[in-house]
């Protein structure tokens, strides 16, 4: 069945409760956003402060992670949800768990634009990190954007972005060991490359899990490992029974 | 929270404030109730198509269609009213007590696959097969042993050795033994009220029945005595198949193997509890089970 509306229970304070948790997860997703653009900036225009301000703000993320931990923990206490109440707990505990890797993710990147700041910046201008960084920011965006409006065809959307990710994750790969090969004395700038590389693919995963535990909210089915040919199957297709 | 990081994400989120509302999606009204597939226990009662009526006119019961599954245990949850006390007590012929009420429709007991509704069923036969415990401890103004003795005795059971066996294993079986075997002979009313729950359990069981109803057989008990009849409740469904009616639906989520939601005298949903508790078809069950308006 379709889901509820959280705002429709007999108690206004469990109603509170749980848009606070919503929120936070939102709140969390916005500020998980700003530290991936940042920490790519930091790497591109090789600005040391603004990396050290993504190292610092990731501590930010860290807490929130734990308030909102702590007030699912209080909820399952004192409510005992069920049906979609529940689901909703449980999607937000595992989405804080993928929000807060993302957030450690971004401070990678930026740990790295602080280290890579005083060298030679490559001719690029790390285009190849730009790209895929813009892409996966995209797509943490557009999960935490479904995941505001309950919405799993735009989640289902984001999930598929993510082999897409892979790919050109797989691209950049081949290029870098391309330069390392033509040029050693280029290896360990490259290295850091594919380490961000790799933090971004990350970044993607993560976002796939957050659309998976959407799907999950609103339908009540665990979708994780399998295809998202299945998925949509079963999801789009138990749909059009209704 | 820090307002600072309150600041900052308010301005890092600003895309999602105009879109917060889920999308509308089309209501389902299906009221399917989900019967149990193939690889499921046996069936041990089963209403076909009931209805009840409260002295000839009011309808507490419309078409009620439910199996219970053998040495499992079904919870029947809904709000007041909703006709789940009326269901149970039609499993032991208790409405013909008053004048008027009427049965239509079948409960079927397997393996012999009798309508315990029939008129020339003996209300008294199916009492002994189907035992029932109520919401207060109701003990007799009598002893222990005589509690448990008592539905023995009115069968004609004389011997004395037989009586003995059968009260220890009625005790036993009701997990009060250990507590009331130094003073058998005592008045039931000394006991306390979780002690005078198990005694009604253990006077249930000593006729072997094959099915116990529970009404609500927690609800004037301390959290302590609840749970030890929660405990109670899953050892005898090594031994009988149980039916149950409670208010708190956290204790039918605890106890109970299957869940039927009933509201306005229909089952609206049938199915296993973890799935009824996770993910439930019907959006009335959804409302009654996380507190939502009706």
């Amino acid at each position: 069945m379709p889901m509820e509306p959280i705002h429709t229970h007999i108690s206004r304070q469990y109603n509170t409760e749980l848009e606070e948790i919503r929120s936070r997860v939102l709140q969390m997703g916005g500020l998980v956003e700003r530290q991936i653009d940042q920490a790519i900036n930091a790497l591109v225009r090789g600005d040391t402060a603004l990396g050290e301000t993504v190292i610092m703000d990731d501590t930010k993320v860290n807490r929130l992670e734990v308030t909102i931990d702590e007030e699912c923990q209080h909820i399952i206490a004192r409510r005992q949800p069920a049906a979609s109440d529940l689901r909703l707990v449980v999607a937000v505990i595992k989405t804080i768990t993928d929000l807060e890797r993302i957030g450690d993710e971004a401070e990678k990147i930026a740990r790295m634009a602080v280290s890579l700041a005083g060298e030679e910046r490559p001719k690029n201008n790390y285009a190849e990190i730009q790209t895929l960084g813009q892409h996966v920011r995209q797509m943490v965006h557009d999960a935490l954007d479904a995941f505001a409006r309950l919405d799993i065809e735009a989640a289902l959307r984001v999930a598929r972005e993510d082999r897409k990710v892979d790919q050109k994750y797989e691209g950049v790969m081949r290029q870098m060991i391309t330069f390392m090969m033509e040029d050693p004395r280029t290896i360990s700038r490259v290295l850091n490359v594919i380490w961000a590389a790799r933090a971004l693919e990350r970044i993607g995963d993560h976002a796939r899990n957050i659309c998976e535990y959407l799907i999950y909210l609103v339908k009540g089915k665990d979708v994780r490992h399998i295809s998202l040919d299945q998925v949509e199957r079963e999801i789009l297709g138990g749909r059009g029974e209704q | 929270m820090n307002p600072e990081v309150q600041f900052a994400v308010r301005k890092a989120v600003p895309a999602y404030n105009g879109a917060m509302s889920p999308p509308s999606k089309p209501e389902t009204t299906s009221s399917d109730t989900s019967s149990r597939t193939a690889s499921q226990p046996p069936i041990k009662a089963q209403a076909k198509d009931l209805n009840f009526y409260y002295g000839g006119t009011v309808q507490a019961l419309k078409h009620i269609n439910l199996e219970l599954a053998e040495k499992q245990v079904t919870a029947l949850i809904g709000p007041s009213g909703c006709g789940k006390s009326t269901f149970l007590r039609c499993f032991n012929r208790m409405h013909d007590l008053y004048p008027g009420n009427r049965y239509e429709g079948e409960i079927l007991i397997h393996p012999d696959n009798v309508n315990i509704l029939a008129r020339n069923v003996d209300p008294i036969e199916v009492r002994m097969r189907i035992s029932m415990v109520f919401q207060k401890p109701n003990p007799f103004p009598k002893s222990i042993y005589e509690n448990v003795a008592y539905g023995l005795r009115v069968r004609d059971v004389k011997r004395r050795s037989l009586l003995d066996d059968k009260v220890e294993e009625a005790l036993r079986s009701a997990a009060l033994w250990d507590e009331v075997k130094d003073r058998l002979h005592d008045l039931a009313f000394n006991l306390s009220g979780g002690q005078q729950q198990r005694l009604c359990i253990a006077r249930a069981l000593a006729t072997d029945p094959e099915i116990l109803l529970f009404d609500e057989p927690t609800s004037a008990l301390d959290p302590i005595a609840t749970a030890s009849i929660e405990e109670l409740i899953t050892e005898l469904k090594n031994k009988l198949t149980i039916l149950i009616v409670t208010h708190n639906m956290q204790q039918a989520a605890r106890v109970s193997d299957y869940t039927a939601f009933m509201h306005l005298g229909e089952l609206v949903e049938f199915g296993d509890t973890n799935t009824i508790f996770t993910n439930p078809s019907n959006k009335r069950t959804e409302d009654y089970i996380t507190g939502r308006y009706g």
